[in-house]
């Protein structure tokens, strides 16, 4: 962004104010993720930078907050881990399958009451969780599903359908529909249509709002804590126990691996989302 | 020629008008029939269940049901003096019943609710009335505690006698109606529930704003940086967006620890002495901060979504007809970012309001909100009903704003990532 020649000394002074103050929210924004990268390599148990590891000297560096995260006989992480991706892939299937098929319907310009559908569907993201966890709490407990995975993976279904909903129908508001007429007069059925024509056009958005529809679940901790029993513990709610009582260093290893989780998911929606742009043609 | 005549016909002979109307009815079964999955399955799994809440924050049929009999006698009572001995009688059988169902602690607890002082009495009874004789219940009754003589007490049962209530509601705003029926304020002292809905407005309101002033500058940037550029940066926004909550509440633990590394930068540069570092979590700040930094990417993406669309010659056109930079900017700018600042700021301050994870874990007692109340009603008095209640006040604050965000936004611009 360089500035014009001709641009006057306070202009340019306002400029470089701007500038800085940018950068000062952009290190506030990101900044907080790098402390816990460093720090879950700490050889003490103290959470503070030991004088070692400003010294930079590899003795006050180790892996033992790895080793007990993953070998440590008390650590439940290992079934929490299991849990938390058990939950998250069945909460992400049923969520895009019931998201996608609704987000078909809401994009048709038949549908009718579309306003009021829309608002009742969205309204899980919408909606304070604590008052989803309540909500949800007593409806699992009558139907008997309190503290069983089934029942958490139907809370997170709830969670999850707005994101896929959101996303699936924002590519097909750019979706071409004469290619699915032009399939139907070509003789196929909606269905072979459905499979061959418009998913593998829509299936970016599809897969973007599948990733949010995991991360919701993985991430999730409010409902989970009214549902959850001793069995169905998954890692946020290990996180937060384990920050209540005691912040530990294994956390900040747990963090850490969540960290390059979420940095995956982060690569992985930005490529669609570019692909998804470049199909319906937004060319920036 | 009659228009009837002019009526286009298909090739089956129907008329053209008929057949579109039954193709669209059709069309509209077909969409509807690709929604009704998950509209079914929200309405059964959600939809009912904040009904369900609804329900039991004003259900109060627990105690009506378990004293039958004292209610129906009670009818006549006129609440002036003690009631009469068939008040007392049907009390007697009716506390007998719930006895040998083992029942009788919950009545305790529930008339509890209503009036402090009735747990022990009712221990009390429980014991001597195995020893009670047959007739003149309204003396052996009085007799086993003078709280049971007292006509605050009964009148305390009376006043639970329908069998839905509000009272729950005015609980949530520090409100009671005493024994005239007439609604009036707790003592002083008592009143934390307000203090609670006014802090959790407070730090929602500030927050919006903190991330509104932050958020504005850098969307402007990714706006109008070019495409290398702003990719790259977009990252430090998206990367805490897809980073787990508790991760980041984690760090701003570690961060704002006494020992932490912004104590020490403090220290370091001569803020504050070493032995006098500040407190910066368990309390208000602590919220503020974390809070801030956790939902300003929920502020950058639709104000930078609609920065993005506004072409830069508008402002390169407003100096041109001699506005300096920053009259340009206010004139031409400014107000084009509208939509974007609205839905920025509802998006954040509905976030705000109900979040609950991070002023739990940073927060302390000063920096807790409704939210938290809610849970520790849910978890550790377990008066659900309560918490209902109070679920459902902030829930139909959060739906105003709702309708107010679909109004000037519209749910289906959401732009997420």
């Amino acid at each position: 962004m360089a500035l014009p020649k001709y641009t006057e000394t306070h202009y340019r002074i306002w400029h470089y104010i701007y500038l800085t103050i940018c950068a000062a929210v952009f290190f506030f924004l990101i900044a907080p993720l790098f402390v816990i990268f460093p720090l879950s390599f700490n050889a003490e148990e103290f959470l503070v930078f030991s004088d070692g590891m400003k010294r930079l000297d590899p003795d006050a560096f180790s892996l033992r907050w790895y080793q007990d995260m993953i070998y440590g006989t008390k650590n439940p992480w290992g079934l929490a881990a299991k849990n938390s991706f058990i939950i998250a892939i069945f909460a992400t299937i049923g969520s895009v399958l019931l998201g996608t098929v609704a987000a078909l319907g809401l994009s048709s310009r038949h549908m009718p009451y579309k306003g009021l559908i829309m608002a009742v569907l969205i309204s899980p993201m919408i909606v304070p969780l604590i008052i989803s966890g309540v909500a949800i709490f007593f409806f699992m407990a009558k139907a008997g599903l309190a503290a069983t995975h089934t029942g958490i993976v139907l809370a997170h279904i709830v969670l999850g359908t707005p994101f896929v909903v959101i996303t699936v129908t924002a590519t097909l508001s750019g979706f071409d529909h004469s290619v699915t007429r032009a399939a139907a007069s070509l003789g196929s059925n909606p269905v072979n249509t459905f499979m061959k024509i418009t998913l593998p056009l829509i299936l970016p958005g599809v897969i973007s709002g599948g990733l949010f529809a995991f991360v919701t679940s993985f991430d999730e901790v409010v409902v989970v804590l009214f549902l959850a029993g001793l069995e169905n513990t998954t890692i946020p709610i290990q996180m937060w126990t384990g920050l209540r009582e005691q912040l530990s260093p294994t956390i900040l290893a747990v963090a850490t691996c969540l960290i390059v989780l979420s940095t995956l998911i982060l690569v992985t929606a930005e490529l669609l989302r570019r692909r998804s742009e470049r199909l319906r043609g937004i060319n920036q | 020629m009659s228009s009837e005549n002019k009526q286009i016909l298909t090739t089956d002979g129907i008329p053209l008008e008929v057949s579109l109307k039954k193709a669209e009815k059709k069309n509209k079964i077909k969409a509807f029939l690709l929604v009704a999955p998950l509209l079914l399955f929200i309405i059964i799994t959600y939809v009912f269940p904040i009904g369900d809440m609804l329900m039991r924050s004003v259900d109060d049929k627990m105690v009506t049901e378990m004293l039958p009999k004292t209610y129906k006698s009670m009818e006549t009572w006129d609440g002036q003096e003690l009631p009469p001995e068939e008040v007392f009688e049907a009390f007697y059988f009716d506390f007998q019943k719930l006895i040998e169902e083992e029942r009788e602690g919950k009545l305790s607890t529930q008339l509890n609710y209503t009036k402090n002082g009735f747990k022990s009495i009712i221990k009390k009874l429980r014991r001597k009335s195995k020893s009670f004789e047959e007739g003149n219940y309204k003396e052996q009754i009085m007799a086993v505690h003078k709280r049971w003589a007292d006509v605050e007490y009964w009148r305390a049962i009376k006043r639970r006698a329908p069998a839905y209530t509000y009272q729950k509601y005015l609980k949530g705003m520090d409100m009671y109606e005493n024994e005239k029926g007439k609604i009036v304020n707790v003592a002083e002292d008592r009143r934390v529930h307000r203090i609670l809905w006014l802090r959790t407005l407070e730090i929602a309101f500030f927050v919006t704003v903190f991330c509104f002033l932050m958020a504005y500058p850098i969307a402007h940037l990714l706006a109008t940086l070019p495409m290398k550029y702003s990719n790259l940066l977009m990252i430090c926004v998206l990367l805490p967006f897809w980073t787990s909550l508790l991760v980041r509440t984690a760090s701003w633990m570690i961060l704002l620890q006494q020992q932490g590394i912004v104590n020490d930068f403090f220290v370091m540069i001569g803020l504050v002495s070493d032995d006098n570092r500040i407190e910066m979590m368990f309390n208000k700040t602590g919220s503020y901060v974390a809070m801030t930094q956790i939902l300003l990417p929920f502020m950058v993406l639709p104000l930078y979504s609609v920065m993005k669309t506004i072409s830069p010659s508008l402002m390169r056109a407003g100096k041109s007809l001699g506005g300096t930079p920053f009259i340009a900017f206010w004139k031409v700018y400014f107000p084009l970012t509208i939509p974007g600042i609205g839905a920025g700021c509802l998006l954040v301050f509905i976030l705000a309001i109900g979040y609950y994870i991070t002023p739990a874990l940073v927060g302390g007692a000063s920096g807790t909100l409704i939210s938290n109340q809610i849970a520790f009603h849910m978890k550790s008095t377990l008066d659900w009903s309560f918490a209902s209640a109070m679920g459902l006040m902030l829930l139909s604050g959060v739906l105003v704003i709702y309708w107010l965000y679909n109004k000037l936004v519209g749910i289906d611009n959401i732009k997420l990532g």
